[in-house]
């Protein structure tokens, strides 16, 4: 990593003669770093590459015997693992367009003089820092079609939230976009925040009616930053595996990351999974690749 | 210029308040919920319709944290004066607390789970900040090679299921022993925040003006020095933000706790819902450890508020 850096330190002073170079305490400060995530986070999965051509079983002894591309073979050609993950896009398109949906508009009801408005804000943002596995639980209580509050709450008597196989993905969609659209407003609100005022100014001296100064000032304005919401939600939503594995066993919500635990965990295809872990790990760089370049744009303004 | 406010706006600007109240109570509902279960008395939990105004009791802490077992009989006029009021608040549940041999009460599992999460979320938050902050002004004030590759590596880290992370550690903690250990999770748990914590100190680091440094190196502080004395208090503020997310993170995680731990090491997270078994639950119990376990994340989110965009969004905005 030899290279060049820039430093005002006048390297004939004495402090420089005392201290460590600039070169030393910066590779000092990043290699651990960098040798840390290397180990934990870089060779595992070069472990689990390796696995992946094998049909190794981690519940046994018996030795792992390379099998070449088989596992991929088998995943890509299974229609069990396909609907998988088309469960896995219905729930991220709901779920993603419910949180942005609310939040934003929740986000355009803030933006106004309101008494009380940063308590308010605070308040609801509250759900989208608490555990998901342990909020999750409690909305099966709220779920309960016997005593559950939202079937009374909303009259619908013994309506089956999760234990209906048609209902179970949307119920956990609906709990996920309860836990998220904060994080869309949080968003919206600082981007309507800065649009600048005289534009509205002038919208209403033309006599511009409120549809048109939505449509031609307030979204173009705010959607740079709604886009950096829906990129970020959605690659959770593809990673969501707490909420669904608490909420709902219903086969018709098993998610992705809940597929690839049963097949890791529960059925002990290590080999297996590790090769569909692949498959996941390649669709999420290539996600974040996308996001990531957008946001350095988006950074660029 | 003054906006023109027409009759239609203020009266539209009124609705909007009313709908932000109730959005608001729709939100902290099942919050409210979870709070008020928690001090239920158990038949009151579930109910047709929801209980909303009751007596408030301590029953379901005292619950959370012994151990219980149906009682076969009431317990005698005698015992029941003898013991401690919140002996006696089980007794009038119909169950009684075990206790051992020698009359020690018996904790539950939830105790020491807790105390898990405490030491995993701290220690890990320690290391990944302490790491981490190091890394940015690193970062920050040098030129490093492939810095935006770097940058990206790092990040992408974080981007994975924790699935799929899991399951090569899995089988490497199972070749080395690190299962259900702290350490295991502690490792775990730093290596997922250490990429936040680079990323959101990076933006910290560099909104210090290098000019600071600068003038120190001038009067004859070496670079270690400076950063320490200069740099390193000027961050104290967003080294305390990110620690807080990272507490906030390691502490609500979930699946690698459910994977890599099964008693010794357990956290709260995955124990909480493994308590609801078959038949059916006492959810007031379960609504006392959920509210205890959410009380401190709770807390936070109130002192991180001014931060909480910048943080959620990875450092991308910034206000």
């Amino acid at each position: 990593m030899a290279t060049t850096m820039i430093t005002t330190l006048d390297r004939s002073s004495r402090a420089a003669a005392r201290g460590l170079s600039d070169i030393s305490i910066r590779n000092l400060f990043i290699i651990p770093t960098v040798l840390f995530l290397i180990v934990f986070n870089i060779f595992p999965l070069i472990y689990s590459l390796g696995y992946s051509f094998t049909d190794f079983r981690a519940s046994t002894n018996a030795p792992a015997n390379f099998v070449g591309l088989q596992n991929y073979r088998d995943l890509l050609n299974d229609p069990y693992v396909w609907s998988n993950f088309a469960i896995t896009a219905k729930y991220v398109i709901v779920s993603v367009v419910g949180q942005l949906l609310v939040g934003f508009g929740v986000a355009m009801l803030l933006n106004r003089d309101i008494p009380l408005k940063g308590l308010i804000t605070t308040l609801l943002l509250l759900p989208m820092m608490l555990s998901m596995a342990v909020v999750g639980l409690f909305w099966k209580l709220l779920y309960d079609p016997s005593w559950g509050v939202i079937n009374y709450a909303l009259g619908l008597g013994n309506f089956e939230w999760l234990a209906d196989p048609k209902m179970a993905l949307y119920a956990v969609a609906l709990t996920d976009i309860w836990m998220w659209s904060p994080f869309v407003m949080l968003l919206s609100l600082a981007g309507l925040s800065a649009v600048p005022k005289h534009l509205y100014e002038a919208a209403a001296i033309d006599r511009a009616g409120p549809f048109y100064t939505f449509f031609r000032i307030t979204l173009p304005l705010v959607a740079p930053i709604l886009m950096i919401a829906v990129i970020f939600r959605t690659m959770e939503a593809f990673k969501t595996f707490d909420l669904a594995y608490i909420l709902t066993s219903q086969p018709t919500a098993e998610l992705i990351s809940i597929r690839l635990y049963k097949m890791a965990f529960q059925e002990w295809q290590t080999g297996r999974s590790c090769a569909m872990a692949y498959i996941v790990l390649i669709m999420v760089l290539a996600i974040t690749n996308i996001y990531v370049k957008y946001l350095n744009k988006v950074k660029e303004r | 210029m003054a906006a023109v406010r027409t009759s239609s706006e203020i009266t539209f600007n009124r609705v909007a308040i009313v709908a932000v109240l109730l959005v608001t109570i729709i939100f902290l509902a099942p919050i409210y919920w979870i709070a008020s279960t928690a001090f239920k008395p158990r038949n009151l939990a579930t109910t047709i319709p929801p209980t909303v105004v009751f007596q408030p009791e301590i029953s379901p802490f005292v619950k959370l944290f012994t151990k219980r077992s149906q009682l076969r009989s009431p317990p005698s006029p005698e015992e029941y004066a003898a013991a401690p009021w919140w002996e006696r608040v089980v007794f009038d549940g119909g169950e009684k607390i075990v206790r051992d041999g020698k009359g020690q009460v018996q904790w539950s599992g939830y105790p020491s789970r807790f105390l898990n999460s405490l030491i995993i979320a701290i220690t890990s938050t320690v290391l990944a900040v302490g790491m981490g902050t190091f890394t940015a002004y690193g970062f920050s004030r040098f030129k490093v090679k492939g810095e935006a590759d770097l940058l990206f590596f790092i990040l992408s880290t974080r981007m994975l299921p924790p699935v799929v992370v899991a399951i090569p550690m899995f089988l490497m903690y199972r070749a080395v022993g690190l299962n259900d250990s702290h350490i295991g999770l502690i490792i775990l748990y730093t290596a997922f925040n250490l990429s936040f914590s680079v990323w959101l100190m990076k933006g910290f680091m560099d909104e210090i003006p290098k000019e600071y440094e600068e003038a120190a190196l001038v009067d004859g502080y070496t670079r270690m020095e400076a950063f320490f004395k200069i740099v390193l208090p000027e961050a104290a503020t967003g080294i305390a933000a990110t620690a807080v997310f990272c507490f906030i993170t390691a502490w609500n995680e979930y699946a690698f706790a459910l994977i890599m731990t099964n008693r010794r090491a357990q956290t709260a997270p995955p124990f909480i819902p493994s308590q609801v078994g078959s038949g059916l639950p006492d959810w007031t119990v379960i609504a006392a450890g959920t509210f205890l376990f959410l009380l401190p994340v709770a807390i936070f989110t109130f002192l991180l508020r001014n931060h909480l965009l910048r943080g959620m969004s990875f450092g991308a905005i910034r206000k």
